[in-house]
């Protein structure tokens, strides 16, 4: 038996105390926002947050989750109101074949969360994870201008970039 | 997947489907000689590939009654972008905005998908003909059926983003179809020049970023069907590996395990979970016959030019005399390059997932080659292709991986025998095991210089593994005709015109294990190799490797573009010799499929590491469909040939 929340949701499940918490959410919670990379801790394909923090979650026991507060890609805009991570992917054009991105954008979310302003430096050892297609690039720019936009919104109380908003 | 997405076009959203004849395109004398020919030689003489696939307008465009544009693409979308570029493409032709057109693989049933496969960075130039010609024609019918349906002459029907109007009265495209009942199939109208486009040129944002942003469920790896179990397959670990037998008692014992599957030379585990199955395979007994073992010293040994079979890829002048004349007198500059091998390492794992019943085959999978995976899955299951349907799904990552996707037979595999859908994927490590990898190469480079200090002689030699031979995705076909491997010799051909005497040789080692295609072919290696000799005969000669490089260019079309990218590369990256802040630069330039490249590279060392600090990419490739992709690919492609540089 497991019992967390997961975007907000409480759930029980019936699964294997030591089952990654990646499966759980991918396999038996249905979320395929959550990436399965390498399933040794490595590439951040898999990164989500409990608690707030960021973890990688092909290697995190289902068992470590118990009463916690799980978020996945899927559950990081509130609503129709895109995180500012999402919204500055979209304006920087970030994702190439998008697989990792899921991760990159959570691992980034936790990080502007403890570090509303991060410098070059603090980006490069924070965000750890592998995209193949090398959009490293513009996934900093992103999150600059993430953080531009968290500032923004949270100086004025306004929306930030909503769903409809993303089409070309 | 619902029921509705099964058969690719619908009644409802039926286009020119019948009247066209489309049943006579497919079957499986498509890939006849004729083709192969054409393709290939288009490849080698243009690094372009022509357009082979079908051309009818029905078989590529869907238009809905709300009036939406579905586009079935032929090629798949890996991360190039080009979902985004075919948009923009036929947006324009066909008169309606892009944001109107939604991109989609074609299946195979929808008898559109390339017959060769997607990479070589051919998919924009060989549909860019094909795609506008085709829009055009789609527009062309409906306007003619439109003015039919609103009474008027068709010369009075106006288009404007998807709805004709003529004195007054309009009809959406969605309208028009919806009500046609025949199609009149015209010529194929003029074109527009490129000039009047609204939408190519345009740095148009990616038509898949909210679904890669939101987490959508669009890989391989998410593809779900009810009932569905997952497979894991044992592979061999080491090249040199065969399977003998396997005993699958223990594995039947571990909880969630469904069934082992033991069939000739393949075992598999299928379960209720991704972890079972991952338990099952581990307690899965599988005895392995090791003919012999090989490491990379015995591969490095094998790959050595001299070695093997040799094939005179270009030959201009008489260098082999020049240079033997050169090593006589003292004068012949020479030295010796190498790659290593190189693993694809695409984030998403080789994974497939298959539903099989008597009737036929579905699969789901990230792949490059649908066709060839068909054929396959076909040959596997011992039915005929037309029982077969091939979704291709978005790919998390290609780069030349998924041109063989074997996977898709081992999840056709284990669906037939617990007949319900299986998803089976690699694990991390098989997919380094099994990966088609990067080959290593050897290069041995001859030159001389002339008393006015250009070079007057310059020769290449390569030896490598297969590209384009070890792939099954191209027949014994190619090999007859071709001979020489030109994936292996990409980018290997002496750029310099202006050279008297220059000649390039391609040596062919056949490998122990399958190496295929890594993003750029041989021109990694070859570029490589070939750029840093020019370093060291401008070293020779005493001159500014940049100067001396535009001092080799040959006076032509291709010689002045070249030379355009070199000169503006330098300029904005303020080239210098000299070392500034202990940090000094490099410059290499290529040229493959038309597009001239040129890089100035700015390296240092901290605490004894070195350090790239900055690269200035300059890139001429013609029209840019979409100015913003073309830049996230060379951005990309740096950063991606620093890390295989510097740490792979």
């Amino acid at each position: 038996m497991a019992s967390f929340t997961l975007n907000g949701t409480p759930y029980t499940l019936e699964v294997e105390p030591d089952t990654p918490l990646l499966w759980v959410i991918r396999n038996e919670l249905g979320l395929k926002g959550t990436k399965f990379g390498c399933g040794l801790n490595a590439c951040g394909a898999c990164t989500v947050h409990l608690d707030g923090d960021a973890v990688r979650s092909c290697s995190v026991p289902v068992s470590d989750a118990e009463g916690r507060e799980v978020t996945t890609i899927e559950g990081l805009a509130s609503g129709d109101e895109l995180h500012p991570v999402q919204a500055a992917w979209i304006e920087e054009v970030v994702p190439q074949c998008g697989y990792c991105q899921p991760g990159f954008m959570m691992a980034a979310a936790a990080l502007l969360a403890d570090s509303p302003e991060p410098t070059d430096d603090e980006i490069d050892e924070t965000i750890t994870n592998v995209c193949r297609c090398a959009t490293h690039i513009r996934i900093r720019r992103a999150i600059h201008r993430a953080a531009e936009i968290g500032a923004a919104e949270g100086a004025s109380g306004e929306a930030g970039m909503s769903r409809g908003e993303a089409a070309p | 997947m619902s029921d509705e997405s099964r058969s690719g076009i619908t009644r409802r959203k039926f286009l020119v489907y019948s009247a066209t004849g489309v049943g006579l395109l497919l079957g499986t004398g498509y890939l006849t000689r004729g083709i192969w020919r054409r393709y290939l030689a288009g490849v080698i003489n243009e690094m372009e590939a022509p357009w082979t696939g079908p051309t009818e307008p029905g078989l590529w465009f869907e238009i809905g009654e709300d009036n939406s544009v579905t586009l079935h693409s032929p090629k798949v979308e890996m991360g190039q972008g080009i979902f985004t570029g075919l948009a923009q493409i036929a947006a324009d032709e066909l008169e309606v905005d892009v944001a109107r057109i939604r991109v989609t693989h074609a299946a195979t049933s929808s008898g559109n998908v390339d017959p060769f496969a997607t990479g070589g960075s051919t998919s924009i130039s060989s549909l860019w003909q094909p795609l506008r010609e085709m829009a055009a024609t789609l527009r062309e019918m409906i306007r003619r059926e439109g003015a039919r349906q609103l009474g008027v002459d068709v010369s009075m029907v106006t288009i404007d983003d998807g709805t004709l109007s003529a004195g007054g009265a309009s009809l959406t495209f969605g309208a028009v179809v919806a009500a046609a009942e025949a199609w009149e199939l015209p010529d194929t109208p003029p074109l527009k020049d490129p000039s009047e486009y609204r939408f190519v040129r345009q740095p148009v944002a990616r038509v898949d970023l909210e679904e890669k942003v939101l987490g959508a469920p669009i890989f391989g790896m998410d593809a779900e069907v009810p009932d569905m179990l997952y497979g894991a397959v044992a592979c061999p670990e080491r090249v040199g590996t065969r399977f003998v037998s396997a005993d699958g008692s223990a594995a039947r014992e571990v909880p969630g395990v469904v069934d082992v599957v033991i069939e000739d030379r393949f075992a598999g585990v299928v379960a209720e979970s991704y972890t079972a199955a991952w338990s099952g395979l581990d307690a899965l007994e599988v005895e392995w016959d090791t003919e012999r073992t090989w490491d990379l010293d015995d591969i490095r040994h094998m790959v050595r030019v001299g070695e093997g079979t040799p094939y005179e890829i270009q030959k201009e002048g008489d260098a082999e005399r020049v240079l033997d004349d050169a090593a006589d007198s003292g004068r012949l500059i020479e030295a010796e390059y190498t790659s290593p091998i190189g693993a694809h390492a695409q984030i998403e794992p080789g994974v497939a997932l298959a539903d099989v019943t008597a009737e036929g085959a579905t699969v789901w999978v990230s792949t490059q080659v649908a066709k060839l995976t068909r054929e396959e899955v076909a040959g596997v299951l011992g039915m005929d292709e037309e029982q077969i349907d091939i979704r291709p799904t978005f790919l998390g990552g290609g780069f030349g991986r998924r041109l063989h996707t074997p996977i898709a037979m081992d999840a056709a595999r284990l669906s037939r025998a617990v007949e319900r859908p299986v998803q089976c994927s690699l694990s991390r490590k098989q997919e380094f095991q099994q990966d088609t990898f990067r080959p290593p190469t050897h290069h041995v480079l001859r030159g001389t210089l002339g008393d006015d200090g250009h070079i007057r002689a310059l020769e290449h030699n390569v030896s490598s593994g297969d590209v384009m031979h070890g792939s099954p995705f191209v027949p014994d076909l190619a090999g007859a005709i071709l001979g020489h491997d030109l994936g292996a010799w990409r980018g290997g051909m002496i750029q310099y015109g202006a050279i008297p005497h220059h000649r390039a040789v391609s040596w062919r080692v056949k490998l122990p294990f399958a190496t295929s295609w890594w993003r750029s072919l041989g021109l990694l290696a070859n570029t490589f190799a070939i750029e840093s000799f020019m370093d060291e005969l401008a070293e020779a000669a005493g001159r500014d490797p940049v100067e001396f490089r535009l001092a080799q260019i040959r006076d032509d079309e291709r010689g002045r573009r070249l030379g355009e990218v070199i000169r503006t590369a330098a300029e904005r990256a303020e080239w210098t010799t000299e070392v500034r802040d202990g940090v000094a630069m490099g410059f290499a330039a290529s040229t493959d499929a038309n597009t001239p490249c040129a890089h100035v590279a700015e390296v240092g060392v901290d605490d004894g590491l070195i350090r790239v600090r900055k690269v200035t990419c300059v890139i001429d490739p013609g029209l840019a469909v979409n100015p913003d992709q073309v830049r996230a690919q060379c951005e990309g492609s740096v950063v991606m040939g620093l890390s295989a540089s510097m740490f792979e």
